[in-house]
């Protein structure tokens, strides 16, 4: 357990911490995936890579963390996040700083956008690696994909950042 | 194929221009890698697409990296919530290792299990002569600071708070001497082990910022020869 703990935490904190946005929580949240997976290890069948089973348990962990949130909480968060779109990305103009509104952008996606996002470029699972831990069908993936990127080129666009596409 | 690559702008994507982002990860397979090159070498549309793509992958990752490594803490928590699992079995510990040899047997097919099995081995072996090693020879480099002799003693007089830790337990494949070239990389020395095949590693002679741990503990545990990597208080 601590080999696959020392191989896999940092990577399943950070899929974990991008979508609860909360360090507390997404270190809770790792210790309950690896518990569950202590518990349910025999369960494992070897279909999938050992990362791809410990991103979907990530995941569904997650949104139950999310789910337990007040909708109180949840407006705050969004208002929190639409305030980023508006205001950083300017800032990070006035710098000339393509590349900090770009992380400022990817980081005001929604939940869905960002997930997939993260799964593809950072976590490099493929479509059907990201089929199996969303749970959704392999062309929705690439669809949905598609539609995060441009969202995000909207995004950079209302923040006065041209980069050639759409 | 330009054609392809602009008519998605306002109707739906092509199929080779859904798969860009895989190409950039490169995680196609080697079929729809030849498909997607095959157009980028004939669609400057398409790889000005390419090109933003790169660029988002490239951001994705450093704000991921960004993101620092979960403290000591959740490790803790984690094997104090497997300590107080309830035994299912005649004994904790054979529990423990039916569990253990259930899970990586599932992994991957039986060759693996066998160099699992042959890796656990050689873990005790590594541990085993690194502790002969630390007991024996005062000289080398897993020496402690606090024993060092030829240290210069404007280090101590400049330390300021106390440096980080951290518990390391390295690859079973790991040589002696890997190991020490590691260490001096880090400027690391052994303060205490092996309890369990961790090592306990102190990390230069200064205080570093909490976000210089995180980077500090993401690097050691990119490192091929560590296979386990945790700040220690």
């Amino acid at each position: 357990m601590q080999v696959l703990y020392g191989r896999h935490h940092v990577r399943v904190f950070r899929f974990g911490l991008r979508l609860v946005r909360d360090e507390q929580v997404a270190e809770d949240l790792i210790s309950e995936v690896f518990l569950d997976v202590w518990r349910q290890a025999g369960k494992f069948e070897g279909r999938s890579a050992v990362s791809t089973w410990l991103l979907a348990i990530t995941r569904f962990k997650a949104l139950s963390a999310l789910r337990r949130r007040k909708d109180g909480e949840l407006d705050d968060e969004a208002a929190n996040a639409i305030e980023d779109t508006s205001d950083d990305p300017e800032v990070a103009v006035q710098k000339k700083d393509t590349s900090v509104a770009l992380r400022k952008c990817l980081t005001a996606l929604s939940p869905e956008h960002r997930e997939i996002v993260d799964l593809v470029y950072y976590h490099e699972k493929s479509v059907e690696e990201v089929a199996e831990i969303v749970g959704i069908p392999e062309n929705t993936v690439k669809t949905r994909l598609f539609y995060a990127r441009k969202k995000l080129a909207d995004l950079l666009t209302a923040a006065g950042i041209e980069r050639g596409w759409p | 194929m330009m054609a392809a690559s602009k008519k998605m702008l306002d109707q739906e994507p092509s199929e080779i221009e859904l798969l860009l982002p895989w190409h950039a990860a490169g995680t196609l397979n080697a079929r729809d890698a030849r498909r997607v090159d095959e157009a980028l070498a004939h669609d400057p549309e398409l790889a000005r697409q390419y090109a933003v793509i790169r660029e988002e992958y490239a951001e994705t990752i450093a704000l991921n990296e960004s993101l620092g490594a979960p403290s000591a803490r959740a490790m803790a928590k984690l094997f104090a919530a497997i300590d107080g699992e309830p035994a299912r079995g005649p004994s904790v510990s054979l529990n423990f290792s039916a569990r253990i040899a259930e899970f990586f047997a599932g992994l991957s097919p039986r060759t693996l299990a066998w160099s699992a099995s042959l890796g656990a081995l050689a873990l005790l072996l590594q541990a085993g002569v690194i502790g002969a090693v630390l007991m024996k020879n005062q000289t080398s480099s897993f020496q402690t600071a606090s024993l060092s002799t030829n240290a210069p003693i404007t280090r101590d007089l400049g330390a300021a708070g106390t440096p980080p830790y951290a518990l390391v337990r390295f690859a079973p494949e790991a040589r002696i001497a890997d190991i020490t070239a590691l260490l001096d990389s880090y400027q690391a020395t052994v303060t205490d082990g092996a309890k369990g095949g961790m090592f306990r590693l102190q990390f230069g002679n200064r205080a570093m910022s909490k976000d210089e741990v995180a980077g500090l503990m993401s690097r050691l545990q990119r490192e091929k020869l560590v296979s386990l990597a945790v700040a220690a208080p």
